[in-house]
């Protein structure tokens, strides 16, 4: 039967042509758009989490409920020992330190007085003892000019600061904040280069030291304000997050000390769930929109079909064929045209997404005033998922199509039918 | 009847009137007792965070209302720090970095080592009865000493603090305890002070409690060491070329 029909489907060029067409651009629209979204999630959560919140993140209990402030007087102190244990527990995730500060950047003139003055932000990370954290936080691309701190007392500071303060590289500068304990805290650097984050808050002013100096500076030998935990797979799963999330709370974290460490889930960071869950919400929006348009155009289609067969539909209405039976042959051939075509727009839309996965597309002029931390450009990213997504509605909307227009079919009246084929 | 009722409401008035001093004979004498034209003073400040304590020692040379320097003797991590204010001015120096920095605007906000004390504290002048227009409120018995209480308001814009409310010894003329506030009547800070002694002529508490009211925490205690009054200071002390020394 089903062969038969496939038969009788191809071989009408009317009957498969336009429907095709129609799925196969709606699939590879689809999964493009997918990949692209897909991407541009990745690429979200890539760059926030390197730079901002992890796949997880250990800071004290005090320090969690003021932590936009990034209070790191509240931050981990002595931690290296459970580090240490930590790292055992978890050994599938990496574990970086950092301390966030504000701080106020002096430039002496050549008699050590103050040239120059601005607010900066601090960002106290290992940039000596390996590269990871180059890595995480996008340096290599942010390096505007000079390079990167290769020993103690060397920093990089944001262009727009670097130029604003009417700096040179070499130049000695000071960073003067609080130390853990509320005194105020001197410490001099050299600026050997200046960065560039493409995001305004960053390329203010911030600056960018080795952990080892901020410690000194700060007075937290052996802390940290925060710790940052990754995959060593690289990927974000909410759900292993959320498992070792709960895990190390329950195994580490005691809710009646303040200064107790405390893991957070990315999704538990920055109203990043609510984002993260806002970008899924339009992932399902926008595939409903693609099932609905595609439903009605193919249904219109159907419908034109149904015209052009008209005459078919009676003369197998006559000879004994049940109205039922019409209709889900009708669907039948529906869903083979459904299936071609979203064969098709999966295998155009994997290609093109392909193309844009190694050669990437430039979305910097979306970017322009966007306060979110997202790359410059976004490699689309297609998955099993993406695949799936595009190829179900692609044979639903078809399917749907079909059975709006085959409605008609039952209200063919068949006393009619002699006269209508004399005419 | 009425008139007579009168007359003797009026005659309390007057008598409770007559038994409430000038407020600013108060403060001047207050002024009196903590201004000198030079004074220095060795101290210990104990400073309560909210994670453990930790104690910074200085030495303190003051000329007048208007030099101030100081030069702190411990931790080890603040030792040779040094401050100076001359004026309207602050400066500090990090031996670390070899660097003077200049302490001003928001960073006079700033905390003095982590304690309840704020740079622009520092920034005050000392003339309570110049500063501040005074009212007495009335009396009562703190700290087991009948007192004064005096209300402040600031009379020039830009002091720290708004409005006081003092309780002064009668007899000693010393602040035993202050709440200072902000001019929406936000309590700011209180100061407990204690332990008072007479040193040459003039009566000085050696153990203050400062308690910053917006922060959590036991406050910081700061305790007079030891102090002399109208002594001589080497020349050059309050100038920014000592603080490298």
């Amino acid at each position: 039967m089903l062969k038969f029909l496939i038969k009788g489907v191809f071989r009408d060029r009317h009957r498969y042509f336009f429907p095709l067409l129609i799925v196969s651009s709606g699939v590879l629209i689809m999964v493009f758009m997918l990949a692209l979204i897909n991407g541009y999630m990745d690429s979200f959560i890539r760059q926030n989490s390197g730079f901002e919140t992890g796949h997880l993140k250990v800071v004290t209990r005090a320090y969690s409920e003021l932590i936009s402030q990034k209070p790191y007087d509240l931050g981990l102190l002595d931690i290296q020992s459970d580090l240490q244990r930590w790292k055992q527990a978890y050994p599938q995730l990496d574990w970086v330190e950092r301390i966030h500060f504000g701080a106020l950047l002096d430039v002496p003139d050549s008699q050590g007085q103050t040239r120059e003055q601005g607010d900066v932000i601090g960002y106290g990370v290992d940039l000596l003892s390996s590269a990871k954290e180059r890595q995480l936080m996008g340096l290599d691309k942010a390096l505007a000019v000079g390079k990167f701190p290769a020993q103690a007392s060397e920093i990089l500071l944001s262009d727009k600061a670097f130029r604003r303060l009417r700096l040179n590289l070499g130049d000695p500068v000071t960073l003067i904040g609080s130390d853990v304990y509320g005194s105020l805290a001197f410490m001099r650097f050299t600026v050997v280069g200046t960065i560039k984050f493409g995001v305004e808050a960053l390329d203010r002013g911030a600056v960018i030291a080795d952990l080892a100096d901020i410690r000194s500076m700060l007075d937290m030998e052996g802390g940290a304000g925060e710790i940052l935990a990754f995959f060593k797979t690289g990927k974000y799963d909410p759900t292993a997050v959320k498992r070792v999330r709960d895990g190390f709370n329950r195994q580490f974290s005691d809710p009646e000390e303040e200064f107790s460490p405390l893991m957070l889930a990315m999704s538990d960071q920055n109203n990043m769930g609510y984002l993260m869950g806002m970008m899924r919400y339009l992932l399902g929006i926008f595939s409903l929109v693609f099932i609905c348009i595609m439903g009605i155009v193919l249904w219109n289609s159907g419908l034109m079909n149904g015209i052009r067969r008209y005459g078919e539909f009676g003369v197998r209405l006559a000879v004994g064929e049940s109205k039922r039976h019409i209709f889900w042959t009708l669907v039948l051939e529906a869903m083979v045209v459904g299936v071609a075509g979203s064969c098709i727009g999966i295998i155009l839309g994997v290609l093109i997404s392909w193309y844009f996965n190694i050669k990437g597309l430039d979305v910097s002029v979306f970017n322009r005033n966007s306060t979110l931390m997202t790359e410059d450009v976004v490699y689309t990213y297609v998955s099993l998922r993406t695949t799936l997504a595009g190829f179900i509605p692609g044979v639903l909307s078809t399917v749907l199509g079909a059975m709006l227009s085959g409605i008609a079919v039952f209200k063919r009246q068949t006393s009619q039918l002699f006269k209508e084929l004399e005419a | 009847m009425n008139k007579l009722a009168a007359i003797v409401l009026l005659a309390l008035c007057l008598g409770l009137g007559a038994a409430l001093p000038d407020a600013s004979a108060i403060l001047r004498a207050v002024d009196a007792n903590l201004t000198s034209s030079s004074a220095k003073s060795s101290t210990r400040m104990v400073i309560h965070g909210k994670r453990s304590s930790r104690t910074v020692g200085s030495i303190n040379w003051s000329q007048g209302s208007q030099k101030f320097f100081t030069e702190y003797t411990a931790p080890p991590r603040e030792k040779g720090t040094k401050m100076l204010k001359v004026g309207s001015n602050l400066w500090i120096y990090s031996p670390g970095t070899d660097r003077t920095i200049q302490i001003s605007g928001n960073m006079l906000k700033q905390s003095v080592m982590g304690s309840d004390l704020s740079y622009e504290d520092f920034m005050e002048e000392t003339s309570l009865a110049e500063d501040y227009s005074s009212t007495v409120e009335g009396e009562t018995v703190y700290d087991g000493r009948a007192c004064w209480i005096l209300n402040l308001t600031a009379k020039k814009p830009g002091k720290a603090y708004y409005k006081c409310k003092l309780y002064v010894d009668k007899t000693r003329s010393v602040i035993l305890y202050e709440l200072l506030y902000a001019k929406s009547g936000k309590l700011l800070k209180s100061v407990q002070y204690s332990d008072v002694a007479r040193i040459g002529t003039r009566w000085y508490p050696r153990y203050i409690l400062f308690k910053d009211e917006l922060k959590d925490g036991r406050g910081t205690e700061y305790f007079v060491e030891s102090i002399a009054f109208d002594i001589s200071i080497p020349p050059g002390t309050f100038t920014k070329a000592s603080l490298k020394k």
